[in-house]
């Protein structure tokens, strides 16, 4: 059974559309990849799912239930967590408090211990600075935040807006490992990069966007050796 | 020691500007909008007092908490009937709709009670303090006041360490990313309003126990100068609340006395035309980052 189903999902600003009916499906245990160029309309897809846009057409069922218009704040309760584009960490707020956050919607303070636990095994750096505010942290730290502050909520499934934006080559593969850990975790990862290359050499299966169509789809390694694909989107 | 009596003044108004200063910072600060009509909750604060105490007797201290509570469901109704619908309007319309509200809350002030100036019975039971054999007398209300003023300070500053204050805190930085967190903004948008307007009912129990004169214009003039001490402290700061207010009372009182009671309002306005020419954040203000 699909965890998480897009159907004809249209998504306008004002009267621009800016998803045209788009389909897609994410698998429990999947790494899905949504590529495309600046403007494709990856972010928008991602915003709507979780309920910071609403569509004006189609259906999002997530685990069977519809959730096309349950707001924001409720869906990560059900499981499903978004690091945002551009990280968007509290940079007023220390990184441990960020991370408290991420855990807003439990209530079980043992639970949360364990998750915290979990994720400062997984970012020691965070742990190492968990007193300093967000603001003064790299880039790349800030990454790991928004990342480490996703899984506080444990999700069944994670959405990752451009997590390699902006960042330095070492830690581009550190982020691309980590999502593949989270992955061997048991969590469901939706990824959307413009890094089509690295993208697709941790996902399963990709869905190939372009100005708000998706235009191709499959597994991953077919899409990687498409020559289509290749040209327009990997550089070769 | 008249200049240190006029300071205890000074510090005394500067309390309640702070403490009204503090709703208009916490909701500039998480619904980024200026609610003007903020001062007239002290006002309709300041009434139910009156009324409960002159009317039906009530116990003062119950007629507080009777004020608190009124003036909290009022400001939660205004968030929610004036300001929500526009959520997502130009600031410019939520501004005059918040002006609007100021004038509705005054005129119905005035058709219920009148425009005739009430006399207020100061709530404060607290003896005066004789202090350097009788040169300095700090009155009952000043003391009150200025105690208050420092616990609710304290009393926010804790909040704020919880997990409503971090989720206003985390709203206030990012509406989005905080609802990503399961952070229901609506509602933290209306605890705001609820703090600041129940604060807004102790402001105005002070102010007219202080200056026992009301009519439905009291809260205006104070509501207009906490403002100046919000911005001036650096909106969207507590801290910046209490330091702006508490400068702003002593300035007010120290001009008064020394250079002219007509004057007075004239130089605390300068004083903010200058402080904002040159820190136009404020004295605490948050620089405003750059999004990468």
């Amino acid at each position: 059974m699909s965890m998480l189903k897009v159907t004809d999902m249209e998504v306008y600003y004002g009267v621009i559309q800016a998803i045209k009916g788009i389909s897609f499906e994410v698998n429990e245990g999947e790494v899905i990849a949504l590529i495309g160029a600046n403007g494709a309309g990856k972010t928008t897809i991602l915003h709507t799912v979780t309920g910071l846009i609403e569509p004006k057409a189609g259906k999002i069922e997530f685990e069977g239930k519809d959730i096309t218009k349950t707001p924001a704040h409720k869906i990560v309760s059900m499981g499903m967590a978004h690091v945002p584009e551009g990280r968007r960490v509290f940079a007023q707020l220390s990184v441990y408090e960020n991370l408290k956050l991420g855990a807003y919607t439990r209530s079980d303070k043992n639970e949360m211990e364990e998750t915290l636990k979990m994720v400062y095994k997984r970012f020691p750096r965070l742990e190492e600075r968990k007193n300093q505010l967000a603001g003064t942290l790299s880039g790349g730290e800030q990454q790991m935040l928004a990342m480490g502050r996703a899984l506080m909520s444990h999700p069944k499934i994670i959405l990752m807006d451009e997590p390699s934006m902006g960042l330095s080559p070492i830690f581009v593969n550190e982020i691309f490992d980590i999502i593949q850990e989270v992955s061997a975790g048991g969590t469901t990862v939706l990824l959307v990069e413009q890094n089509a290359k690295k993208a697709l050499s941790i996902a399963d299966r990709a869905y190939v966007l372009e100005t708000g169509n998706i235009v191709l789809t499959g597994a991953a390694k077919d899409l990687m050796n498409d020559e289509s694909t290749k040209k327009a989107y990997l550089g070769e | 020691m008249s200049f240190l009596s006029y300071l205890i003044n000074g510090i005394s108004l500067g309390s309640v500007y702070a403490i009204i200063a503090l709703g208009y910072s916490m909701v500039y600060g998480i619904a980024k909008m200026l609610n003007f009509a903020h001062g007239d909750v002290i006002m309709i604060g300041g009434f139910v007092v009156f009324t409960a105490t002159s009317a039906t007797g009530m116990n003062p201290l119950l007629a507080v908490l009777l004020s608190v509570v009124v003036c909290t469901v009022l400001g939660v109704v205004i968030e929610k009937v004036a300001y929500r619908p526009l959520r997502n309007a130009s600031p410019l319309a939520v501004l005059i709709t918040a002006i609007g509200v100021s004038y509705l809350l005054q005129n119905v002030a005035l058709l219920m009670f009148g425009a005739n100036p009430k006399s207020f019975t100061s709530v404060v039971k607290v003896p005066a303090l004789n202090l350097v054999g009788g040169d300095l007398i700090i009155s009952g209300e000043t003391i009150v006041t200025i105690v208050s003023c420092l616990v609710i300070m304290a009393a926010l500053s804790m909040f704020m360490k919880t997990k409503p204050g971090q989720a206003m805190l985390a709203v206030s930085e990012d509406k989005g990313a905080a609802q990503l967190m399961g952070v229901n903004v609506n509602a933290t948008i209306s605890l705001t309003f609820a703090i600041g307007s129940g604060l807004a009912a102790i402001a105005g129990v002070l102010l007219c126990s202080a200056y026992p004169s009301l009519t439905p214009y009291t809260g205006s003039m104070p509501g207009i100068k906490a403002f100046v001490a919000a911005v001036f402290g650096g909106i969207g700061s507590i801290p910046g609340a209490l330091i702006g207010g508490l400068i702003l009372g002593v300035i007010e009182i120290l001009s008064k006395a020394y250079i002219s009671s007509q004057l007075s309002d004239a130089i605390v306005f300068g004083v903010l035309i200058i402080v904002l020419l040159v820190k136009p954040t404020g004295i605490l203000g948050k620089k405003i980052s750059e999004k990468v």
